[in-house]
């Protein structure tokens, strides 16, 4: 095994986190601030891809696709949380995971009958293209690169955003007193539309940004939903920061457990058994790394409220 | 919350009982004279589904606890009818110590053990954590769960794994659907009798205490997390046995039998039916079942309209069916 | 609604004539269980389209007998397929069954079906148990073995002269089948073999360990979104023009290369059919669907008008009477009928004798992306299980 080939995995691990926190980060805020479990959150990822797809095809501008799939699922999003989740902020838990259940039926429907039910072409920016070789030997797609960058420029954004400005102060007043922010005169309830708005937006920027590096299809925002979910609570629910955090460790481990398991497998069983159960292991090993942080730390790495 | 003390007077809510316990009784020999013998097979599907809804129910509706994996018990219990079947069929044993049967009597506690024993485990850790952390480490067990088998190979893996037949009891032949549906019903009973007083008695008054106030409990002196944990495990063993009456039902076990999809659905039976109501799970789950074997002959796009009915149930028929079915003056809200 | 008055016709028609011969009036009925909603519906929606091609071109006849054909979604779910099944075959007393795509929902049904002495026609999914140890009597398969085109591609990348290729599939059954069809007759040696995760997305720690391996082929079988995942990565990684790339086609099928886009031009892969191939049959199959819907038919599309030309051709054996099953049977085994792959016939296990050849993929002078047929390698290819059939 050599070192430059660890390296390269690493930054693949990083790559996969970064593509993770951009999901995470809008789930986590929408999370912390109305305690508003949205298994949805991955329909509006789904949606983004397709309207960046579609945008992309008809305009040929991978730019253009970009800026109509963040309005449409900022607006698909706040019209949800307008019609059914406004609701459902007072409810249980159980009751926002059934209804929220219930928009991912409803929406990989309605994409399938716009859009059909197979799956949809979208390709990577010319100017994008190519590879570089930062690492020697090993060339690596600029693109991949480029989500790297947006990501951290989001985390920057998010970190400005919460703890630099009224909208974020109103954020961080909203996430530890509700009632307190009602009672000083902020209009609540338009704090969390835009909220969700933003979660959303940050949903279909990272679906137009995954589709040309993974298949647009109907049900694309459910396996990714369930890692993004393994993500938040690593983190701990609410904190951006651990959201950022628990997606770069799912990222890392999921990466280098598939790279590498099996190999390490190999030098104590027979090729065959070694595959087998290196693979196996290495598709659970995001969830027994939750499991084992939440036995540690039952809420978290950076628990947002007390 | 559904009053669930023993009274003597007749009310609405025994009428339900009895209305829905005589169609349960009359409706094999019906289907059968209508030549639809087709609705018995459908409705021992029901009574199953019925079965692990009512048990999520304890957990969920009586414990307060949300648990995302439940489909994980039931798929387990399928897979060690599945096991012991086909070691039984082919007269090897399981890991080359326990040798395989079709005996009910023996895989059916069986399932119910293994899924029990699974559901202590996975409780033992999930438990230490509560709220939105519980729903999620429970998804990731059950997924945990759901790899596993899917990679098993010796075991058919994602293919699943068929059965030849179903299992054996002495003096009766499951392999006829009306004698399974009656033992499905049997079985389902038993539970609910079993949960009816379970839940009556100190300890589902002690579990439902946890779910009212937990701090208060520990402070009565009460060991919270035991009681929580207990419930779990019999919960969990329940969807065990429902897991091994679905493998005989269908002669065929697969991991999509614990795809989180599928803990979804046994949730939303539970709400469908009423939450906290244990009767009304199994409603829950005739409902789900029949609406989508209409809606699916319907249209193709059946899942748009099902979504919608998902959400317009949880915002506005709270109290569920069976909430319904027996009135006001029963099903007082918690 | 529709099935209960069919239901009362039915016993209206029987009490007039009094109980005689099966009611012809009604026609045959065959059941289809395939995935429409859901992952995975546009291979049902294609087998569907195929099979009613089939079924309207003889203006509601196969074989000169009325057919009726009820069609129901198992959105991929074993039991409910085996739900469905139960409806058929007791409710709606169907004659002939078929239909379904994946071959976990195919061991869940097929057994019990033509165990109970009804006929199964299966347009696509082919288990290695259906084809050896638990084959039927009345199971056909009319597509493959699940095997075939893996091993295709095994012989064909050996024909080639690689020498170290690295062999890629995901960890479940279906996978290591694949994989284990590949290295039956690929002789040279393995650069690497991996098993990756079922609805992986990101291949990236795949595709760095794959260069890093440094093998002169890849040889990869994901289906479905998986094979998309893989394939634009692949080439984004710069991968497509150093290291050459095989699969078999159901990586690409007309419905998955549309959404790869150029990735996948000049790429090979092994098929048992082809639009062009150059048969009367074929050329109306393939200009009538595409007439009928607008778009090219796949591989699925044409095994489900396969399924339908068959059960025409013992229909019109047997003139429509299936009292006789024996007879129907014995139709089916002679597949009198003229596939649209061209050479076509049934093995003793009842599964497909046939070529297998291999296809690159081009963009057509519309601007569509599809496949040509290069190359034969097999003829007369048949299964490695049916020496385990014993019927």
């Amino acid at each position: 095994m050599n070192a430059l080939l660890v390296l390269e995995q690493i930054l693949n691990g990083l790559q996969l986190g970064v593509m993770l926190f951009l999901l995470a980060a809008g789930l986590t805020l929408v999370f912390g601030i109305m305690d508003l479990i949205n298994l949805a959150h991955g329909s509006l990822y789904m949606v983004g891809a397709f309207v960046a797809a579609t945008v992309t095809h008809w305009t040929g501008s991978f730019i253009l696709g970009l800026l109509a799939a963040l309005p449409a699922a900022a607006i698909t999003g706040m019209a949800v949380e307008w019609i059914a989740l406004r609701s459902l902020y007072e409810r249980s838990h159980l009751d926002q995971v059934l209804a929220t259940f219930g928009l991912i039926l409803f929406f990989n429907e309605l994409v399938r009958i716009v859009w059909g039910p197979r799956a949809i072409f979208m390709d990577v920016p010319q100017a994008l293209s190519g590879t570089v070789e930062i690492i020697p030997g090993a060339p690596y797609p600029m693109y991949r690169l480029a989500i790297i960058v947006v990501g951290i420029a989001v985390a920057a954004f998010l970190y400005l955003l919460i703890t630099r400005t009224r909208v974020g102060m109103l954020i961080r007043a909203g996430a530890s007193n509700r009632e307190m922010i009602g009672a000083l005169g902020v209009n609540v309830r338009l704090l969390y539309t835009l909220v969700f708005g933003l979660g959303a937006a940050l949903a279909g920027l990272a679906g137009a940004m995954a589709g040309p590096i993974f298949a647009v299809e109907v049900g694309m925002g459910e396996g990714i939903l369930i890692l993004t979910f393994v993500v938040i609570v690593i983190g701990g629910i609410g904190s951006i920061r651990g959201a950022l955090v628990g997606a770069l460790l799912v990222g890392l481990v999921d990466t280098l457990g598939r790279a590498f398991l099996p190999g390490l497998f190999r030098l104590m069983l027979d090729p065959a058994t070694a595959d087998g159960v290196g693979a196996s292991l290495a598709s659970m090993s995001i969830y027994i790394l939750m499991a084992g942080i939440l036995i540690w730390r039952p809420s978290g790495l950076f628990p947002a409220h007390g | 919350m559904a009053d669930v003390t023993r009274s003597s007077a007749f009310t609405r809510r025994h009428a339900v009982h009895l209305g829905a316990l005589v169609f349960l009784v009359l409706m094999p020999p019906v289907a059968l004279v209508l030549d639809e013998p087709f609705y018995v097979s459908l409705a021992s599907r029901i009574l199953i589904y019925g079965l692990a809804a009512a048990s999520l129910d304890l957990i969920l509706g009586f414990g307060g606890m949300v648990s995302f994996g439940h489909a994980a018990f039931f798929g387990t219990g399928g897979y060690v009818v599945g096991i012991l079947f086909v070691h039984g069929f082919e007269g090897t044993a399981f890991l080359g110590l326990i040798p395989g049967s079709d005996s009910g009597l023996i895989v059916w506690p069986a399932a119910a053990g293994v899924a029990g024993l699974l559901a202590l485990i996975i409780g033992s850790v999930s438990l230490r954590t509560g709220g939105v952390y519980f729903i999620m480490i429970t998804l990731a067990f059950a997924q945990m769960l759901y790899f596993f088998f899917v990679s098993l190979e010796a075991y058919g893996g994602d293919d699943g794994l068929s059965m030849y037949g179903r299992s054996q009891i002495p003096w009766m032949d499951l392999s006829d659907d009306t004698t399974f549906y009656y033992v499905c019903l049997a079985v389902l009973l038993l539970f609910l009798g079993f949960g009816h007083r379970a839940v009556g008695s100190r300890f589902g008054m002690v579990i439902r205490g946890v779910r009212e106030n937990e701090r208060r409990m520990t402070a009565l002196g009460f060991p919270t997390y035991r009681y929580k944990l207990a419930c779990f495990s019999i919960a969990g063993a329940a969807a065990g046995l429902a897991g091994a009456l679905i493998a005989n039902q269908t002669e065929f076990v697969s991991p999509s039998l614990m795809h989180w999809t599928r803990s979804g659905e046994i949730m939303v039976m539970v709400i469908l039916g009423g939450m906290g109501t244990l009767f009304g799970p199994v409603f829950g789950a005739a409902a789900f079942l029949l609406l989508e074997e209409v809606l699916s002959a319907w249209t193709e796009h059946w899942m748009i309209v099902l979504g919608p009915v998902l959400i317009f149930v949880v915002l506005f028929a709270r109290r569920g069916i069976y909430g319904w079915l027996i009135g006001a003056q029963d099903g007082s809200e918690s | 609604m529709c099935r209960k008055l069919r239901f009362i016709l039915t016993i209206a028609a029987a009490a007039g004539v009094g109980f005689t011969a099966p009611a012809l009036a009604d026609g045959i009925k065959v059941g289809m269980i395939t995935t429409l909603s859901g992952g995975g519906s546009s291979l049902g929606i294609d087998i569907r389209d195929g099979f009613e091609l089939a079924l309207k071109q003889g203006g509601g006849k196969l074989g000169g007998v009325p057919v009726q054909l009820i069609v129901s979604d198992d959105a991929r779910k074993p039991e409910v397929a085996k739900q469905i099944a139960d409806r058929m075959i007791k409710s709606d007393k169907v004659d002939i069954m078929t239909g379904i795509v994946w071959s976990n929902l195919a061991m869940a049904v097929v057994p019990g079906v033509t165990r109970g002495g009804t006929f199964y026609i299966s347009p696509n999914a082919g288990p290695s148990a259906l084809a050896g140890k638990m084959c039927n009597e009345n199971y056909f398969n009319v597509a493959w073995q699940n095997d075939n085109l893996h091993e295709a591609m095994g012989q064909h990348v050996s024909d080639k002269g690689f020498k170290n290729v690295y062999i890629l599939a995901p960890n479940y059954p279906a996978g290591k089948d694949a994989l284990a069809g590949f290295k039956r007759f690929y002789k040279g040696g393995l650069a690497g073999e991996v098993y990756t995760k079922l609805g992986q997305k990101d291949y990236a720690a795949e595709i760095s360990a794959l260069r890093a391996a440094n093998p002169d082929a890849v040889f990869f079988f994901l289906p479905g979104g998986m094979g998309i995942n893989f394939l634009k990565q692949y080439a984004q990684a710069g991968l497509n023009d150093e290291i050459p790339l095989f699969g078999p086609a159901f990586s690409f099928d007309e419905t998955i290369l549309g959404p790869v886009g150029d990735a996948a031009v000049g790429v090979y892969n092994s098929s048992q059919w082809n639009a062009d191939i150059e048969n009367a049959a074929n050329r109306a199959f393939v200009a009538d669907f595409i007439a009928e819907h607008g778009r090219r038919p796949s591989l699925y599309a044409s095994q489900g008008y396969d399924a339908a030309r068959l059960i025409g051709s013992a229909l019109a054996a047997v003139k429509g009477d299936m009292s006789n099953k024996s007879a129907f049977r014995l139709a089916l085994t002679k597949a009198d009928f003229e596939s649209v792959r061209g050479n076509f016939r049934f093995g003793a296990n009842h599964h497909p004798i046939q070529d297998i050849y291999i296809r690159q993929v081009y963009r057509n002078e519309q601007g569509e992306l599809t496949n040509k047929i290069v190359g034969k390698v097999f003829s007369d290819h048949q299964d490695a299980y049916a020496k385990d059939c014993i019927m």
